[in-house]
């Protein structure tokens, strides 16, 4: 009585042999390394390892060890100076096309690599960083695509020869029309230009009006939140920041965390700034219809600007901040319908004044009325005005900047332009000093909570209690093991949820073991007792887990940022105890006492 | 080791300690909610939005200087607490309209600095109304759908009036936590609605122990009234129930001593959950079941297809 088949043992034996394969990594400490990421985000190969690997010894820094992990090439080091050289070098050479971190990387050796195995990854309340959430502003996007609408029909009825006036307000354009037999012509040249825009005769029958339908304001949506996303990860990229998360949430929303980084200054004009070019030309008349008379930056001089724009920070797919005559400038270099353009703008143009127009959004918090309001400014100032010289095409320069600003724009410009303004809603950061406290009372309190458990088991129920011990302890490394697997991050509320379930995954035995004592006080054999106690505390066992497992997955799914790391650890907690308790106790319980004669059972 | 003898007998639910329960719960209920309409809670920056700064001095800091400091650079409302550490303050702000975040984070370090000596920033978090007021819904949404959830478990592996004892347990525990911290103005932040659900992930379980004794015993032991039945239950599970919830306090004290103050209202919050829930599985749910005349057909399954049943002679 009492023997689990051999098959049986020896499959817990090998859940318990993987338990502890997967939770090895976490084991080894951490080195200092460098990272190396594709900006693309195409995997890098052997070849480019390689190539990293002499521009390192080129340095005349030995690395400890080089190898691909997930596309990236990690290169560690055996001192934070080597890991600095290394980083100093590959960072000069590399910048532009990869994103190159310092950091700190698991000390694995290779045949655990191999395995694919890593440990678990940190939260950022443990690991110190920065946590933003930024909300994207739906309505500009859409504001700024009724703009174009608006540029392109003028442009078209203009060409077209039909005398008409464009007016934009909020998401409706209205095109007025001189004369009224225009109006069927005008129609087709709209329907033309967008065969999926709602066009609407006026009621005085010379005019149009014209508005998007909901889908393409929800693809106009998508698409803003989307290509914000790939310019955000862009830009964070150019941080140099290991292991950058960038994520969309819901509908407008994106969530940014650099681990490791202090300074969430240093996010703001990347994250937030909108700041983009426009190149116009200068209205020597200054009365040209729509014309508007724009601010200059610093010393240079304010102009009124035509109201076309020639081409605009979406169509620069280069720019490269540098000195041109001693003076910073900037680099650009067009798409080719913005070359184009450009060719025929300074063809047309020649030895006429252009301005370059620097625009930046941000967003403004006021009380009127004692509400608050959010408000988005607009700032627009010329940087620079210059002469046509001569005809150019995809690549010229801009000047008037001071050499950060070039910088600065350089990189905004390159990084590409963001669809939409963002704006911080949530912001946190952790120092690493408080990471680390975190990490520390963390494990201290896992561990003198699990000690104190541990002793009591074996008090009230010794060799039993240390059976139970076994268990608890599997599960802990169960837990581990799970997470690394996962890669679900540990945070301080993923600890505490280990904690609780140290203490609440012995209830599965406590259930076990009352039982077995009842049965042996109402004159069951030993052997009886086991078997009856394991059988009949089972279903109480399962109801109680699968009501805690209720709570915890609700949790999970409505909850948010530490709540989440709560509930994973809990759920996962709450699995491997079942496992441990049920299965893990009864095969060491039958390993002991199972298949033989017994007077008594220590428990 | 025993912790109770072998056979207790405690007559836990005679009429009368049943009203004293009853009246110690309602009593209970009453003054959290009495106190949560008239003091209402500290939410934290998580539900209000605003302003928190964790700052490490090199010495211990002089909360008074501090303060005096915050407001002459115009943050009349800052509030402005010691952390853990002598040497680690709190500062929180309301939401600073109409200015950016990172503007006032640089500002309010200069002051806090003023003092001469470096300071450490060991975590600065800045949320607005806006996001605060979306936490909050969360995770009141949270404790809702859990609560129905269960309902539902209970009342499928049960039956109804065991649900609803099981379901009047529980918000006994949540009420009563929550009005723990209002009644003590402990802050409460997204950690304690975590560590709330736990209480009723918690609760339930020890409630659901109960119960399937109860139901084991009501059709092993016929011919004894529902109270009897019940009370021999809540006494076979007496042992357990208070071993459990011992080594759960047991890694909760341990938690609170040692995981640092950032985690404490977590842990107080299950620590008070936790021998709230203790008492409640054994006195609410079984005296809700009992008001509702709970008995053993409750828990016979009825027959699904009546065709099954033979006719009558």
């Amino acid at each position: 009585m009492n023997r689990y088949p051999s098959w049986l043992n020896a499959l817990v034996l090998v859940i318990l042999m993987a338990g502890c394969l997967l939770a090895l990594p976490n084991i080894y400490g951490s080195v200092d390394a460098v990272q190396i990421a594709d900006n693309d985000g195409t995997d890098l190969g052997e070849d480019r390892l390689e190539e990293f690997v002499r521009v390192v010894e080129s340095a005349g820094v030995t690395p400890e060890a080089a190898y691909l992990q997930d596309g990236r090439v990690v290169i560690r080091f055996d001192s934070v100076e080597d890991q600095e050289k290394a980083g100093e070098r590959l960072r000069g050479q590399y910048s532009r096309e990869a994103n190159v971190a310092m950091t700190l990387t698991p000390k694995l050796p290779e045949w655990v690599r191999d395995l694919g195995l890593s440990p678990m990854s940190l939260g950022l309340d443990l690991r110190g960083g920065v946590y933003v959430l930024l909300e994207v502003d739906m309505a500009t996007a859409i504001d700024s695509r009724m703009a174009l609408y608006q540029q392109d029909f003028d442009d078209r009825l203009r060409e077209a020869r039909i005398r008409h006036r464009v007016d934009l307000s909020g998401q409706l354009i209205t095109i007025r029309l001189t004369a009224a037999e225009d109006m069927q012509a005008a129609r087709e040249i709209i329907e033309s230009a967008d065969s999926d825009v709602l066009v609407a005769d006026g009621a005085d029958g010379k005019s149009l009006t014209v508005r998007m339908t909901q889908t393409q304001i929800q693809d106009r949506q998508n698409f803003a939140i989307e290509q914000n996303l790939t310019t955000l990860r862009n830009r964070v990229n150019q941080l140099g920041v290991a292991e950058p998360l960038v994520q969309r949430q819901g509908v407008d929303r994106i969530v940014v965390q650099l681990p490791g980084v202090q300074d969430p200054n240093q996010l703001n004009k990347i994250l937030t700034a909108t700041a983009t070019l426009e190149f116009r030309l200068v209205d020597q008349s200054g009365d040209e219809p729509g014309s508007r008379r724009y601010p200059g930056r610093g010393n240079e001089s304010p102009q009124v600007l035509k109201r076309q724009v020639i081409a605009s920070g979406d169509q620069i797919i280069d720019a490269k901040a540098g000195f041109s005559e001693g003076q910073p400038a900037v680099f650009i270099t067009l798409d080719s319908a913005g070359g184009e353009r450009m060719l025929k703008t300074t063809m047309e143009n020649l030895n006429k004044p252009m301005s370059s127009v620097f625009i930046e959004t941000r967003r403004e918090t006021v009380v009127r009325n004692g509400v608050e309001e959010q408000r988005t400014i607009k700032l627009e100032e010329i940087i620079n005005t210059a002469t046509i010289r001569g005809v150019f095409k995809n690549s010229f320069q801009i000047t008037g900047l001071t050499p950060m600003e070039a910088r600065d724009l350089a990189l905004l410009l390159r990084a590409g332009a963001l669809a939409a303004p963002v704006y911080k809603i949530d912001e946190r950061t952790i120092g690493p000093s408080l990471g680390q406290d975190n990490i520390d009372r963390g494990f201290n309190a896992i561990k003198i909570g699990f000690l104190a458990v541990i002793v009591f088991m074996v008090i009230y129920y010794r060799a039993f209690g240390l059976i139970a011990n076994v268990a608890l302890l599997s599960n802990l490394v169960f837990i581990v093991a799970m997470l690394s697997f996962l890669q679900a991050s540990l945070t301080l509320p993923g600890i505490a949820g280990i904690v609780l379930t140290v203490g609440m995954a012995v209830d599965a035995n406590v259930l076990i073991f009352e039982r077995i004592r009842e049965e042996l006080a109402a004159g069951a054999s030993p052997q009886a007792a086991i078997n009856s106690g394991y059988e009949k505390a089972l279903s109480s066992i399962t109801d109680a887990n699968i009501t805690t497992l209720i709570a915890a997955v609700v949790l999970f799914g409505v909850g948010t940022g530490p709540i989440k790391g709560f509930a994973i650890t809990l759920m996962l907690g709450i699995i491997t105890s079942m496992f441990t308790a049920i299965v893990g106790t009864r095969t060491i319980v039958n390993l002991s006492f199972g298949g033989r004669k017994l007077q008594s059972l220590p428990i | 080791m025993k912790l109770i003898r072998d056979k207790t007998n405690i007559d836990f639910l005679s009429a009368k300690r049943r009203r004293i329960a009853i009246s110690v719960s309602v009593l209970l209920v009453i003054v959290s909610l009495a106190s949560l309409a008239t003091r209402g809670l500290e939410f934290g920056i998580d539900f209000t939005g605003g302003i928190l700064l964790e700052v490490g001095y090199p010495q211990a800091a002089d909360l008074e200087e501090i303060r005096g400091n915050l407001s002459a650079a115009g943050f009349d409302d800052a509030q402005v607490q010691q952390f853990g550490r002598e040497t680690d303050v709190l500062v929180r702000l309301p939401p600073q309209p109409g200015n950016e975040a990172s503007e006032v984070r640089t500002e309010l370090q200069q002051v806090l600095q003023s003092g001469g000596d470096p300071i450490e920033l060991r975590r600065v978090e800045f949320v607005s109304a806006q996001v605060g007021s979306e936490l909050a819904e969360r995770g009141a949404l949270a404790m809702v759908i859990a609560l129905l959830m269960i309902f539902v478990y209970v009342m499928i592996r049960f039956q109804w009036k065991f649900s609803a004892g099981a379901v009047a347990a529980l918000a006994h525990d949540a009420i009563v936590t929550v009005g723990f911290f209002s009644v003590f103005g402990l802050p409460f932040d997204l950690t304690v609605v975590a560590a709330v659900l736990a209480v009723i992930g918690y609760s339930l379980n020890d409630t659901v122990v109960a119960f399937d004794r109860i139901r084991e015993n009501f059709f092993g032991l016929r011919g004894m009234s529902a109270e009897e039945a019940m009370n021999i239950s809540i006494n076979e599970m007496l042992a357990r129930t208070l071993i459990t919830g011992l080594t759960t306090l047991l890694v909760l004290v341990a938690l609170l001593v040692l995981g640092g103050e950032s985690i404490a209202p977590f842990s107080i919050a299950l620590i008070v959950g936790i021998i709230i829930g203790t008492y409640s599985s054994i006195y609410t749910a079984s005296a809700t079941a009992l008001a509702l005349d709970v008995n053993a057909q409750d828990l016979i399954e009825p027959i699904k297809d009546p065709s099954l049943i033979d006719d009558l002679p």
